[in-house]
């Protein structure tokens, strides 16, 4: 059993998997001059500019309608998929600007992974679920898909609850699985931004503290955003903070800045619970 | 006395509590009344078939009764025989079985094509009530159709191109299976893409954007998400349609159905199904017994094992095809889903 060549070969194995764990300079979002309009709601967003970090949790926050969904859905264009909806400015991600018409929507996509306010998983097993984007990219190994099924169930800290029933269908998790298993479905694809809009709003407090833990954990490999109404969610998980209102952003600052002495008046009301 | 949801809702004990409860229970009995209601006339009509099909077999002729298809079909003449009894099962099957193999595909392309791709025009609400409308079209019109358009120009051009040689006998363009189950398919469409359309209606967007999300097309989200979650209304849109084809006679006597086929459609060898070739039918078999059978004292007990067939089989297609549903809603049945 333990013999020196196999401690060698344990070691290397170690080590392979080590190096394999992702340690990439996640991208920044530089948003510059972005407004949008909805058919009926013609100033969802104003002129938005803001430089989100690489390799940070940055949270959306502000009162509800006030455009956090919207902005969070032209990161990834999924704005795109609503009739006579209208934007201008530019993003650059990775030195591209992903608002031009030239972009390949779908490889954005696999670039900027989201997360919805519900758990939305496909009604599939488990495994189908989170193999769904490898098999889109054209991944076809039945080893290949287990292994980053495995490793993405991992990292969305879920594999120990669920490693058993891979088969099951995804619907009989509880909710706050579900959206663990969604985050590990987005996980998949390799995307190197993370959008998240309200993740932990639907589910109980043992889960939300789940999903934060999660996300701790996932932001030395990714460029997360969060969109959250919770203040104390804001002020746990991000290192920046975004406070938006009427389609404007009022002010960006580090987190910690935000909520201790914000620059505004209306970022204090807010905070302060005076507003909103 | 008062607990359950209602109660809670209401508040126990209130006067509107006690009503609801009171109107819950007489739904349930009328409910349960017409079910009960409903299986027993089934029961009785074909309680009734079976006694005027075989119970001159069972008891005899001596005792005053008619006497019995088996005794009938053994010595009648074609199509009276217990042969031509068959190949009509076996026409009605078969016909019913290309139809849904031609209807199911052309309804999930149709009603997808309403549903993801064109919703934003205003003509897709033009298709959408001509599809309605065509639901309501006569059947005898589609026969009238079918025999012009399939029969005489689409299969008189297959055989101008590809069997010249032996015109003018025709071999596609005269009335044979093909064109009968491409009728029945034009018939059932509507009510397929109506079925079909309603279930991808009910899924919620939540899944078409959580595919999008994930860089899939549209046309990788409807084939990897959106068809296999209502895979369910397909086949409720194909249970309707068969329900709906093996009823039809009228327009099937235009365009391929017999009186007498000396020869089954399908066959146990290579090329196992002969789409150009006239076939019988059940539905067909009564009507002709009916009127043109020689009178006699066999005909009531013929009509009757015809009549007793035309209904097991449109049970059997039937419930195959909701024991596939079950399977199907099993598969795919969890939160907010179906
Ligand atoms: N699909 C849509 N069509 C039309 N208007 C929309 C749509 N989505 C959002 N809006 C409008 O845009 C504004 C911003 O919405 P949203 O970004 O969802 O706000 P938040 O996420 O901050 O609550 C709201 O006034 C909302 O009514
Ligand atoms: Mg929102």
């Amino acid at each position: 059993m333990n013999h020196p060549d196999m401690e060698t070969f344990n070691a290397f194995i170690e080590a392979s998997k080590a190096s394999k764990t992702k340690r990439r300079q996640a991208p920044s979002l530089q948003v510059e001059d972005v407004s949008l309009s909805y058919p009926a709601e013609p100033n969802a967003l104003q002129n938005i500019s803001l430089e989100i970090p690489s390799g940070c949790v940055t949270a959306v926050i502000g009162p509800s309608g006030c455009g956090k969904s919207t902005l969070l859905r032209c990161f990834n264009r999924m704005n795109d998929t609503i009739d006579g909806c209208r934007y201008s400015g530019s993003i650059f991600l990775d030195g591209a600007n992903i608002l031009s018409d030239g972009i390949d929507v779908t490889s954005l996509r696999r670039k900027v992974g989201m997360v919805f306010q519900r758990p939305n998983p496909f009604p599939k097993s488990v495994f189908d679920n989170v193999a769904y984007g490898p098999r889109l990219a054209g991944i076809r190994s039945q080893r290949q898909l287990d292994e980053i099924v495995e490793n993405a169930l991992r990292s969305a800290a879920l594999w120990d609850e669920v490693k058993d029933r891979l088969d099951a269908m995804a619907g009989n998790l509880s909710l706050g699985q579900q959206q663990r298993l969604v985050i590990a479905r987005a996980i998949a694809v390799e995307p190197e931004v993370l959008l998240l809009d309200e993740p932990a709003s639907s589910l109980d407090p043992i889960s939300t503290l789940k999903i934060e833990e999660l996300i701790y954990e996932l932001k030395s490999d990714y460029t997360i955003v969060i969109v959250t109404h919770n203040m104390q969610q804001a002020g746990r998980v991000s290192d920046y903070t975004a406070f938006m209102s009427g389609g404007r952003l009022i002010e960006f600052d580090a987190t910690d800045r935000i909520f201790t002495n914000p620059s505004e008046r209306a970022t204090e009301d807010y905070i302060t619970g005076r507003v909103g | 006395m008062t607990s359950g949801p209602l109660s809670d809702f209401h508040g126990e004990g209130s006067v509107f509590a006690a009503w609801a409860l009171r109107r819950a229970g007489v739904m349930l009995w009328l409910t349960s009344g017409m079910a009960v209601s409903a299986i027993v006339l089934l029961i009785g009509m074909l309680g009734l078939l079976c006694w005027l099909a075989f119970a001159g077999d069972a008891f005899g002729a001596a005792a005053g009764h008619f006497p019995g298809a088996l005794a009938v079909l053994s010595q009648g003449e074609p199509p009276y025989t217990a042969e031509a009894l068959f190949s009509a099962i076996v026409g009605t099957i078969t016909v019913t079985l290309l139809m849904t193999l031609l209807v199911a595909p052309l309804g999930i392309l149709v009603a997808v094509y309403l549903h993801v791709y064109a919703r934003q025009h205003w003509y897709t609400d033009l298709v959408r009530i001509a599809i309605h409308n065509l639901a309501g079209v006569p059947s005898i019109i589609y026969g009238v159709f079918g025999l012009g358009f399939f029969v005489y120009w689409v299969g008189g051009g297959i055989d101008e191109l590809f069997f010249s040689d032996s015109l003018p006998r025709a071999t596609f363009g005269t009335p044979g299976i093909l064109w009968a189950a491409i009728t029945l398919a034009l018939l059932t469409l509507p009510t397929v893409i109506v079925s079909i359309e309603e279930g991808l209606l009910r899924l919620p967007a939540s899944l078409r954007e959580g595919s999008f999300a994930l860089g899939a097309t549209r046309f990788e989200t409807v084939v990897g998400v959106l068809l296999p979650a209502t895979m369910t209304s397909v086949v409720t849109g194909v249970i309707l349609a068969v329900a709906r084809a093996t009823g039809e006679v009228a327009p099937l006597m235009l365009v391929g159905v017999v009186k007498y086929a000396p020869s089954l459609p399908v066959s146990i060898e290579a090329p196992f199904i002969h789409l150009e070739q006239k076939f019988m039918h059940l539905g067909y078999l009564v009507y002709d017994l009916t009127l043109h059978a020689p009178a006699g004292n066999g005909r009531v007990a013929l009509i009757a094992v015809v009549a007793l067939s035309l209904v097991l089989v449109t049970m059997s297609l039937t419930t195959f095809a909701a024991v596939l549903r079950g399977r199907f809603r099993y598969q795919y049945a969890q939160e907010g889903l179906l």
